[in-house]
């Protein structure tokens, strides 16, 4: 009985002292699992944790993007060509009311560029919740809700929180359906160079021999060609009339032919290395099967330095669908994805005019940004000799 | 010493038939040939092509052998010293991308010349001075760099040049010097335009070996003989200039060999972006109208700078560090 009395009593003794970075000699760090141990780590990681939230929050975004985009990322307007981003009075008469004013566009007869103008005559409020364009959360339920919208006034050709494009298209919308598009092709990117790069690296690394020496070579040789150019060649080979799916998917094939290879050489070092210990030998004597050895013995042994390198090589997915894009190699109108939007930023006499259009960088620094600091942290955590 | 310096080579000319092969298999992946391509162009413009002169022009360019003659035709002239003709600019393709070629080394070159300026004594500084302010403020600068892709950080900077100085930085010479004749005048111009194509191509590897240079000075500067130095009362200087320096400049050097073809990548989409006469838009146009002589010697090329850097960086290695042995006990 008093073993149970002692086993009520520990909470108790333990809820006062929240410091992780206890004595090495701590009871609670001696008894945790290496899962456990690597999450204490991560914590105390301040700048990861931000990332971590950073990115979380950007997936919110992938997931309702319809939800959060309030106008038709395709609906033009020729009345509405790059409109800078319009002003949002937040308070009417001295009370919090958000409005805008209708925008209307007038030819500058000095210039001959087109100009745009409040009409302070009129005054449209915002709305939560608004009722819009008709879709499919999660491509299931029908709906019509949106995150604002406007007053009794269609939102389409009325509200441009960040300005329109050159088609006279929101680009807060298409920013946001961007968003849905380069973030999930790096995470089917990273899944596919995962697969090739776990197989092939570990092929090399558990059999050796002429498995392994081939497999370097390939290697190698892939390695001395620039990404760039490899890329442009296999992307200028992509058939011009594929849909838009064919393409996605098939830039996710070309992102993953040059990322495999470093996660490849982790694998492979890392089998390399576990190969030879004791463990590995008696579970093989023991008579463990081959898959067993790799699946139960020996992967998870690597599992946080793999998850933690995949993290890394997402942004550089992120950052070379967009260069793609950019370069006119990649995702092609109507698909919509950062690198895509940017393309309308390449001219300088339209960035200098119309800096908005360049509002793509910024989700795309930020992203990088935190997968970077993500990947760091997971790192730090994963290395059981980190202090 | 020789013995090894012929195996290298011998591998390094091994790798690049290697990458010939690929880069001409990729250039031809796409469906259809330069003819077709050539074709849809006129079309487009309103001119009708016949069959027979389609056929007339695949004769002309031997575009009907298969890949493996018309490779061994293009492998051959190009051993000769011969890179052939360029179909989309009907010249031979060493004049299309002479100049061009000799401009994207001095870039690549001005480029990896400012990562290791900067580079060297900020991560000695943000090693030595570890958690002070400079040494945030960098480490900030550094992931950033990391971040910004190289072809964003161009365009703001070419908007910020514009709206700030009312300056165009596009291109590597003035207007007036663009088709003038090499002197000295001419050098001087490239000279002043070559800080921002340096500075956009440079930024991320400045920022990554910035940090590979902290990470490798502060091991070093934990050990006991950095302690022994100080106790013998060497200057601080000399503690950390004359030998835990040298160790960690080691992996400096590894690193040029990923600096290389990284910067080499980069000059082909910053000169997209910045109007920089580099090969990389030829290489861009020559993909799309499916030029393969063109594009398949720039991408040789490209390659063949990418092995001469990888070896130049593990020469470089042997002779900072006495301790390295490529070639055996000699």
């Amino acid at each position: 009985m008093s073993v149970v009395a002692d086993n009520v009593e520990v909470p108790v003794a333990v809820a006062p002292s929240p410091p992780i970075s206890a004595t090495p000699g701590d009871e609670r760090i001696s008894v945790a699992s290496q899962w456990q141990l690597m999450w204490w780590r991560f914590r105390r990681h301040k700048v990861a944790m931000a990332a971590a939230v950073v990115i979380a929050l950007f997936y919110v975004v992938v997931v309702f993007a319809d939800f959060l985009a309030y106008a038709d990322p395709f609906a033009s307007d020729s009345q509405k060509t790059l409109l800078p981003p319009q002003p949002i009075h937040l308070f009417d008469d001295g009370a919090f009311r958000p409005f805008v004013h209708p925008v209307i566009g007038v030819r500058d007869f000095t210039t001959f560029q087109r100009v745009y103008k409040e009409d302070t005559s009129r005054k449209m409020y915002l709305q939560l919740l608004a009722r819009g364009n008709e879709y499919r959360l999660f491509g299931l339920i029908p709906a019509n809700a949106h995150l604002i919208g406007l007053q009794g006034n269609p939102v389409e050709g009325n509200l441009f929180i960040l300005g329109a494009d050159l088609q006279g298209r929101d680009l807060w919308s298409r920013l946001v359906f961007s968003t849905q598009t380069s973030l999930t092709i790096g995470l089917v990117g990273v899944a596919l160079s995962l697969f090739l790069g776990v197989l092939l690296g570990g092929i090399s690394g558990y059999y050796g021999g002429i498995a392994d020496t081939v497999i370097q070579r390939v290697i190698e040789v892939l390695w001395s060609i620039p990404a760039i150019p490899l890329w442009m060649g296999l992307a200028a080979a992509m058939p011009r009339d594929w849909s838009v799916i064919q393409v996605y998917l098939a830039i996710t094939v070309i992102l993953s032919l040059v990322g495999w290879m470093r996660l490849a050489r982790v694998v492979r070092g890392r089998f390399l290395s576990l190969r030879n210990e004791d463990f590995v030998k008696a579970a093989e004597l023991a008579g463990a099967s081959t898959p067993r050895v790799i699946f139960v013995h020996m992967v998870p042994l690597f599992l946080s330095h793999i998850i933690a390198a995949t993290t890394l090589a997402l942004p550089l997915m992120i950052i070379s669908e967009t260069a793609l894009s950019f370069l006119g190699l990649g995702l092609r109108p109507p698909a919509m994805s950062w690198g895509v939007l940017l393309q309308q930023a390449q001219n300088i006499q339209t960035v200098a005019l119309s800096p908005w259009l360049m509002i793509a960088a910024v989700p795309v620094t930020i992203v990088i940004l935190a997968f970077n600091f993500l990947g760091d942290g997971l790192r730090d955590a994963a290395d059981p000799y980190g202090v | 010493m020789v013995t090894y310096l012929a195996r290298r080579i011998g591998l390094g000319l091994l790798t690049i038939w290697a990458v010939s092969v690929l880069s001409f298999v990729i250039i031809q992946l796409p469906p259809g040939d330069f003819v077709s391509a050539y074709i849809a162009k006129l079309e487009v413009q309103g001119t009708a092509v016949s069959q027979a002169e389609a056929n007339a022009l695949r004769a002309q360019y031997g575009l009907d052998d298969p890949m493996v003659v018309q490779y061994a035709k293009w492998i051959v002239q190009v051993v000769q010293g011969n890179f052939g003709q360029s179909l989309d600019y009907a010249r031979p393709v060493a004049d299309v991308i002479g100049d061009r070629l000799w401009l994207t080394m001095v870039v690549t070159l001005a480029a990896i010349l400012f990562t290791w300026v900067v580079a060297l004594p900020i991560g000695i500084y943000s090693a030595v001075r570890q958690y002070s302010i400079g040494d945030y403020f960098f480490t900030f600068i550094g992931f950033f760099g990391l971040a910004v892709p190289t072809f964003l950080l161009a365009l703001v900077l070419m908007y910020f040049s514009v709206v700030i100085f009312n300056a165009s930085v596009g291109g590597l010479f003035s207007p007036e010097y663009v088709n003038a004749p090499w002197s000295l005048e001419k050098v001087w111009d490239l000279a002043k335009h070559m800080p921002i194509p340096a500075i956009v191509l440079g930024l991320a590897g400045t920022a990554e070996l910035m940090r590979i240079m902290r990470a490798n000075l502060l091991d070093e500067l934990r050990k006991p003989y950095v302690m022994t130095a100080r106790a013998k009362g060497l200057s601080e200087r000399r503690v950390i200039l004359k030998y835990p320096v040298r160790v960690a400049l080691n992996p400096f050097a590894s690193t040029i060999a990923f600096l290389f073809p990284q910067v080499v990548s980069g000059t082909i989409i910053v000169s997209l972006v910045l109007g920089l006469p580099t090969v990389g838009p030829v290489l861009l146009t020559a993909l799309l109208s499916q030029d393969m002589f063109l594009a398949g010697t720039i991408v040789l090329l490209i390659g063949v700078m990418t092995v001469l850097g990888i070896l130049v960086s593990d020469l470089v290695l042997v002779w900072l560090d006495p301790r390295i042995r490529l070639f055996g006990h000699d």
